[in-house]
Parts: structure tokens; C-alpha cells; sequence
């Protein structure tokens, strides 16, 4: 018998939706004196560990969440001094794109660089000084549904248990944790917020959702060379090279430190391409070589991004639930930005919450219940507003390309709103042509210098799971991967994921066995989304297990 | 019979360390830190001890920053019962921090302290020893097993040739190695609980301990970068290449 306790609100995942929610809940709850419990779970180790993003940060929702937030020391301390874009057209030249033909989405005037785990940690002793409870190092396994199908709470996962499923000696079953309303905010791809939009049919009439793998790296450079505030965006090359779409940014931060990455649309179609490998080829790239040769690398990791947008966001409220930002999809492409709208999603969520909660006479005052006042709230907000003027964004690109799609988001962001919506149903992993059919492409070996191999990349993010407990990287059919995957695509994982966990090896008879390196898993996702069969299902570890990033 | 337990806050040790550009120490900015895995095992020996009804109380100390509060609750969480906090900004080392323990062992009476026998950071493995001698108190290092007898502990100790018993008449110190106990998990409701369980904090100057540096650091360096290896064709040209490029044999 599991044991349990009762919450009034429990919060999955402590990223910027969910604390924003568990700090906004709590404000109120001392405005008007009530009181309230919250709890939120997070398996990362700590706040933060497993938080990974650009980032330049909107400070909308934080002005109105915490309008002192300078005072109370919130970690952005770098404005957005000098904004550039760049269309790259190879390996050696890019053209930088003037000002007055890059969407004013693009725009970074007033944001900020900064660390979003950082600012997590920040969020988080805000949560806990108003007296939220946050429990990192436990994983939310599964959820818990009341007898008239609501939600009624989430269970946290049992540790201690060996890769048979046994208990060791270090046993501790998990527990229930019950509320009247429980928030799932796990990031992109959650592995509830999946089995939620499945069973409430959340997404129904809405585009397929599209993802994007982001792989990104922190770097010490020659402080001569360093210029806080400077940010660089840009296409085109090397993903176009394989006839894929994404973009790379370089921030320069604090302390002579850089951050840059590589976005790749999850949408591309040849199983060759590896996002990996086309980030390590891009930081040759004369643009971002000037900055970053000289330097080392002090940190990397990997995150997939939800970025279908306005078009494929579901319905965010279900009997006893609510589901925010990159959990359901509230980030907005056309900035690259998902900070400021999931945290105010999370503000929404809260402030219908609370209302709910506080009125006696309501019928959502007792739990359990769909509150689609959310939806109404939300849509009030400035975030849909947001998201709708830039449903097109990423269609456009995905249809017509990166010049002609770029050329049409211009129209559509700065002279007048496109008078209808361009859609991309297809879901990415429905995107694979057969490898037969697709044209090979040849990585450069890293040169230790400006790129480097997987192992030490994953060496850098920090990652640690217990070593004897399940595999969390479940195959629905282990025959999948060498039956199918390897003749048509083959296996295309072995070059998505960023932490290579996927391999396929032989044995000593020259039989070839596909080999799940699960400890390895950095928490992206991108197999869950990507994989052409949709066998492969991301579940949570035991608590704690994961990335440590530290200022990512 | 109380038992004080120590507990220093250490960076994680699945944190890569990265040593900060100007070598001055490593960087320890926004990295994740945890309660050093020897001074666990300890607090975990304790617990068992005061659930085998050896121990009636269980008090934990932690010297440092307001950070370390959060490893005291940890300790708590694992079925500590009260803890004293020894505020201090300065980086101590290893005799200031046994000078200290001193003090709170005499003002708390205890009957046995068990320490980790060493920090993953700093891996002095002295503070032990340290304080033993301090406090004229007997001494049972590297600790694998631990028997209470009445008022005599047996420590099984692990040293080079194999295992040594010893027995200390109480009060006495035991420093504990690797092996000596799985720690458990903290539970959620532990874990609550702990943030209510008494905490005291004081200072060294409180305890009357007036902090000497005697050693500085210059500088830190990371370990020089590993060479790749090259594969051999022949146990031939191993040899050769063991008498002529390594001059090993």
C-alpha cells in the first residue's frame, strides 16, 4: 500500500510554467490570506539541473510577476546590446541580414541573455520564501485518476529498484501525491502531458504539434573578443545542405562566456542528417569560429522545443488538470522564445486556479474539475494574442523554405498580417524519406578544438543515472529497431539523439544488436517524438537521475 | 547515548569539475552541491544505530555558509533529529574545523561522533584524527563496521593488509569508509518534516574558536589531458615499445 498525501495544488516539474503557477498561487493566497498548499515535484537533482534554453529572455511576464524583480536579485543582468542576423550560404560566407528585413519578432531590444536555469533557481526560493514546498530529485511516474476519470493527483516513481524491477536494499516506494488540481508544466514532450492529450482527446481539431531538437553548448572565450549583449541569429547553412530547416544562435553573456546552438526542425526528412554532428560543423563556420576559437567548452546539452504554436496548441484544461507551456505548446517560434509565455501561461493558470479554488459556491471549489475558464483566461491574455499573430511562422518556413518562408513571415510580421493561416499537419515523425532514397552525408571528423565527439560532449552535461534500475527508454516492440528501423531508415537514432544512448553494435558472431545506453539519456525527448514507428516511449528514471546542468 | 554526526556541503560528485580560467580555485558557480557521500554514510550509521535502540538522539553539525543549512535538512531528512549550524564565511581548514568540533562535543556531552573520514572536495582526511586528539577521545578510523557494546564500541577498520578490529571505550571517533553502509533515500514526508526539526546556529567565535589560516592555496590546476591510446599489432611490438617509448621496463 502506497502511501499519500494531499495537496490543493500539485505542480509537475519546476521550470519556469510550473513555478511561475506555485509563486502566483501563493501571492494570492497572502493577498487575501488564505491558506494554501503547494507542492511541486521535479526529478532533475535540484531546480535547474535539467532546465536547458538559449536563452535571450522576455521580461514581461517576470515585470508582472515579481515587478521588483531586480531588487530581489533575479539572475539577468545582460541586456540585448547589439542584435544580428545572418543567412549563412556554406561553410565559409553568410550575408548579415539588414535590420529593416528581419521580422520584428527577431527583435531583442529590451531582453535579456541570460541562464534560464538560473533563473529557475531564482524562481524557485521565491516559491519557497512564500512557502511553497518543492521536492527535487522526485519524478512524477504516473498519474492518478479519480473514479470519475479526473485527474486526482500524480505518483511519484519508487527508487531503489534494480533493472529487473526488484527491490534492492535501498528500496523506497513512491507515493501518492493527491490534489484537488494538479498542473502538469514537464517541458517539451512530457511523458504525463503525452498520456493526458491522449486520453482527453486535448488536441483534437488542432494541427499536428512539430518539435525541434536544440543542442547547445557554453563556452569560456578570449575576453577581448567578447561583447556582453551581442546576439547573433541565423539559417541557412549547414542544415539546408540536407535539405532541412532550423537556425543557430551565439549569445555572448556574463563573464566572457558564450552560448551557442543549433535548432534543427524535427521536421527533416533524410535519416541521415545528425543534429549533432551538424552543430559541431557549424561552429567552423568563420562567423562563429571568431568568437569561439581559442576558447573551450565548458558545458553542453540537448533539449527537444515545442513549436507547432498556435496552430497545434491543444486545449490546456481537462477534468482536475491543467497542462502550460512547453508541456502543451505556448512557445512562440517566430521570437525563438518560450520563456516569458510559458511563465505567464503558468500566471493564468494560477490566477484561474485560485479563483476557483476560493469560491465556495463554484462547482470547481472541490477539485476534480475541468476549469475551460482557463482557456477563456488564456485567451484574454497577451500570450495568445502572441501566439496567434505568428501562427504562420512556422508553416511558412516549413513550406516554402527558409528564404521564400523568411520573405513571407516578413510580410506577415512587419508589413500585414497574412489574411490566412498556412498549416504543416504532418507530424515529424511521419517526415522520414528511406535511407536508399537519400543522399549521404559526410560528417568532418571533430577536431577537438571548435568540435568535438559525442562521448565528451555527454561527459559535459553532467549526466548521472543509478545504474541498476529499469530502463527508461521503452521499446513497445524490441523488433522495431533491427526489423524495420535499420533496413528503411537505418535507425535513424543513432544519429538523433544527441547523447548516444541508441547504438547498434555486434556481437562477437558479427550479429547486430541494438544497444540502449540509457544512462547516457539527457532528458531531450527526441526519440519519443522522432522515431519513425513510434515505438520508442520516454518514461521517467528514478528521481535525481538526468543531467546536472549548471548555468545552462 | 547522543551521537553527533558531521556534515560538510561538497559539490556533487556527478558534477564534472571544471577549474575556474584564472586557476584560482574550481568553479563552484550554480553547480550542484550535495552532502558529501563519506559524511552520508555516517549519518545513515547513525540512524541505524539510534533505530537499533544503541543511540537515543542524533545531532548533526554542519560549519560553514547559510548554504549549508540545506545539507543539515538533508541529514535531518534521513532521521537526524536536531542540528547546530556553525556560521562562518571563511574557508576553513581541517584543525580550525576539528577546534570546533571540540567545542560542541564538550558543550553537547555526546558519547560518539562519527565523521566521514574524508571531504570529496579538499580530501585532507585529517579532521578526525584532529579532533581526537583534541580531545583526548579514542579513535576508530576507516570504518567498514561498527558494534555497540555497552559503553565500548568495536570498529572494524579497513587498512592496507585486510581488516583491523579495534574497541574503543566511549566517548570515542570514528571516521567511516565506503563500505560501512548503503545510504537510504529521504522520503517526501521526511523530507517535510525535517524543514520543522530544530536547527541552532552559532559561531565560531560564539564557541570561542578563533580561526588560523596556515595554509593558502596558489592555485588549481585540471589533471593534464590523457593522451589517446594507439592499438599494437604484436605483443612484440609492445615490448618494444614499453622498453623504447615508455622506458618502463
Amino acid at each position: 500500500m502506497r502511501e499519500s498525501m494531499t495537496f490543493d495544488v500539485v505542480i509537475v516539474g519546476a521550470g519556469p510554467a510550473g513555478l511561475s503557477a506555485a509563486c502566483r498561487l501563493m501571492q494570492q493566497a497572502q493577498d487575501k490570506g488564505e491558506e494554501l498548499t503547494v507542492c511541486v515535484v521535479e526529478k532533475g537533482s535540484e531546480v535547474g539541473a535539467h532546465i536547458l534554453s538559449g536563452a535571450i529572455i522576455e521580461p514581461r511576464a517576470l515585470n508582472e510577476l515579481f515587478p521588483n524583480w531586480k531588487a530581489l536579485g533575479a539572475p539577468l543582468s545582460t541586456e540585448v546590446t547589439c542584435d544580428q542576423v545572418f543567412l549563412l550560404n556554406n561553410g565559409q560566407s553568410g550575408s548579415k541580414i539588414p535590420n529593416c528585413l528581419v521580422p520584428k519578432t527577431m527583435h531583442n531590444h529590451g531582453n535579456y541573455v541570460g541562464s534560464v536555469g538560473n533563473l529557475c533557481r531564482w524562481l524557485a526560493e521565491q516559491a519557497e520564501q512564500l512557502g511553497v514546498e518543492i521536492f527535487p530529485g522526485f519524478a512524477a511516474a504516473n498519474i492518478i485518476y479519480g473514479a470519475e476519470g479526473q485527474v486526482s493527483g500524480i505518483g511519484t516513481g519508487d527508487m531503489g529498484c534494480d533493472a529487473q524491477g526488484n527491490p534492492k536494499e535501498t528500496y523506497m516506494p513512491g507515493m501518492d501525491l493527491l490534489a484537488k488540481y494538479t498542473i502538469f508544466s514537464e517541458g517539451c514532450r512530457g511523458h504525463l502531458g503525452k498520456e493526458l492529450i491522449a486520453k482527453y482527446q486535448l488536441d483534437e481539431g488542432k494541427d499536428a504539434q512539430h518539435y525541434g531538437i536544440g543542442i547547445k553548448e557554453l563556452w569560456d572565450i578570449d575576453a577581448s573578443k567578447h561583447q556582453p549583449g551581442l546576439v547573433l541569429h541565423g539559417a541557412g547553412w549547414p542544415l539546408k545542405e540536407a535539405g532541412a530547416s532550423g537556425g543557430f544562435f551565439l549569445y555572448h553573456a556574463e563573464d566572457a562566456q558564450v552560448v551557442v546552438g543549433l535548432i534543427t526542425d524535427l521536421n527533416y526528412d533524410n535519416p541521415h542528417l545528425s543534429p549533432f554532428d551538424e552543430f559541431q560543423r557549424m561552429k567552423h563556420h568563420p562567423l562563429i569560429a571568431q568568437y569561439l576559437s581559442g576558447g573551450k567548452r565548458v558545458a553542453y546539452g540537448a533539449r527537444a522545443i515545442t513549436k507547432g504554436g498556435f496552430n497545434a496548441l491543444p486545449k490546456m484544461s481537462m477534468p482536475g488538470a491543467l497542462l502550460l507551456g512547453c508541456d502543451a505548446g505556448t512557445l512562440n517560434f517566430s521570437k525563438i522564445k518560450g520563456t516569458h509565455t510559458a511563465m505567464k501561461s503558468g500566471m493564468v493558470a494560477a490566477e484561474t486556479l485560485f479563483a476557483a479554488l476560493m469560491d465556495a459556491e463554484a462547482e470547481g471549489a472541490e477539485g476534480g474539475y475541468d476549469l475551460e475558464s482557463y482557456g477563456e483566461n488564456f485567451q484574454a491574455s497577451w500570450v495568445y494574442d502572441e501566439l496567434y499573430k505568428s501562427r504562420n511562422f512556422g508553416p511558412l518556413l516549413h513550406k516554402y523554405g527558409t528564404v521564400l518562408g523568411g520573405a513571407l513571415n516578413l510580410i506577415d510580421q512587419n508589413i500585414c498580417s497574412l489574411p490566412f493561416t498556412v498549416r504543416d499537419n504532418n507530424p515529424d515523425h511521419s517526415r522520414l524519406k528511406l535511407a536508399s532514397q537519400s543522399a549521404a552525408i559526410a560528417y568532418p571528423k571533430p577536431d577537438g578544438q571548435l568540435s568535438f565527439d559525442k562521448p565528451s560532449s555527454v561527459f559535459l552535461s553532467s549526466t548521472n543515472h543509478e545504474e541498476n534500475q529499469p530502463c527508461h527508454l521503452r521499446l513497445r516492440d524490441s523488433l522495431i529497431p533491427l526489423g524495420d528501423n535499420l533496413a528503411k531508415f537505418d535507425e535513424p537514432a543513432q544519429r538523433y539523439c544527441p547523447a548516444g544512448v541508441y547504438e547498434i553494435i555486434e556481437d562477437g558472431s558479427g550479429e547486430k544488436l541494438f544497444q540502449i545506453n540509457s544512462q547516457n539519456c539527457v532528458h531531450c525527448k527526441t526519440c519519443d517524438i522522432k522515431d519513425p514507428a513510434q515505438n520508442i516511449t520516454w518514461v521517467a528514471p528514478e528521481g535525481g537521475g538526468g543531467p546536472n546542468y549548471p548555468n545552462m | 547515548m547522543k551521537i553527533l554526526v558531521t556534515v560538510k556541503r561538497t559539490i556533487d560528485a556527478n558534477t564534472k569539475i571544471r577549474v575556474m580560467s584564472d586557476n584560482s580555485n574550481v568553479d563552484l558557480n550554480n553547480v550542484k552541491m550535495a552532502l558529501n557521500p563519506f559524511c552520508e554514510i555516517a549519518v545513515e550509521e547513525a540512524v541505524r544505530m539510534k533505530e537499533k535502540g544503541d543511540a537515543s538522539e542524533v545531532l548533526v553539525v554542519s560549519i560553514g555558509d547559510k548554504a549549508c543549512q540545506e545539507q543539515i535538512r538533508t541529514a535531518l531528512a534521513l532521521g537526524a533529529d536536531r542540528g547546530i549550524h556553525v556560521e562562518t564565511e571563511a574557508s576553513i581548514e581541517p584543525l580550525n574545523v576539528a577546534k570546533i568540533l571540540a567545542k560542541v562535543v564538550a558543550e553537547e556531552q555526546v558519547s560518539l561522533v562519527i565523521l566521514g573520514k574524508q571531504s570529496i572536495d579538499a580530501d585532507n582526511n585529517q579532521t578526525g584524527q584532529m579532533l581526537a586528539a583534541l580531545t583526548n577521545m579514542p579513535q576508530g578510523t576507516f570504518a567498514s563496521e561498527i558494534q555497540i557494546h555497552g559503553d565500548k564500541v568495536q570498529v572494524s577498520r579497513e587498512v592496507d593488509s585486510g581488516l583491523q578490529t579495534v574497541e574503543l571505550a566511549m566517548p570515542a571517533v570514528i571516521t567511516t569508509d565506503l563500505r560501512l553502509n548503503e545510504p537510504r533515500y529521504a522520503s517526501l514526508p521526511n523530507i517535510m518534516k525535517a524543514k520543522r526539526k530544530p536547527l541552532v546556529m552559532t559561531t565560531p567565535a560564539e564557541l570561542g574558536v578563533d580561526i588560523k589560516q596556515h595554509t593558502q592555496l596558489l592555485k588549481v590546476e585540471a589533471p593534464a589531458e590523457r593522451q589517446a591510446g594507439v592499438k599494437v599489432a604484436s605483443v612484440a611490438e609492445l615490448i618494444e615499445k614499453l622498453k623504447h617509448e615508455a622506458k618502463v621496463i
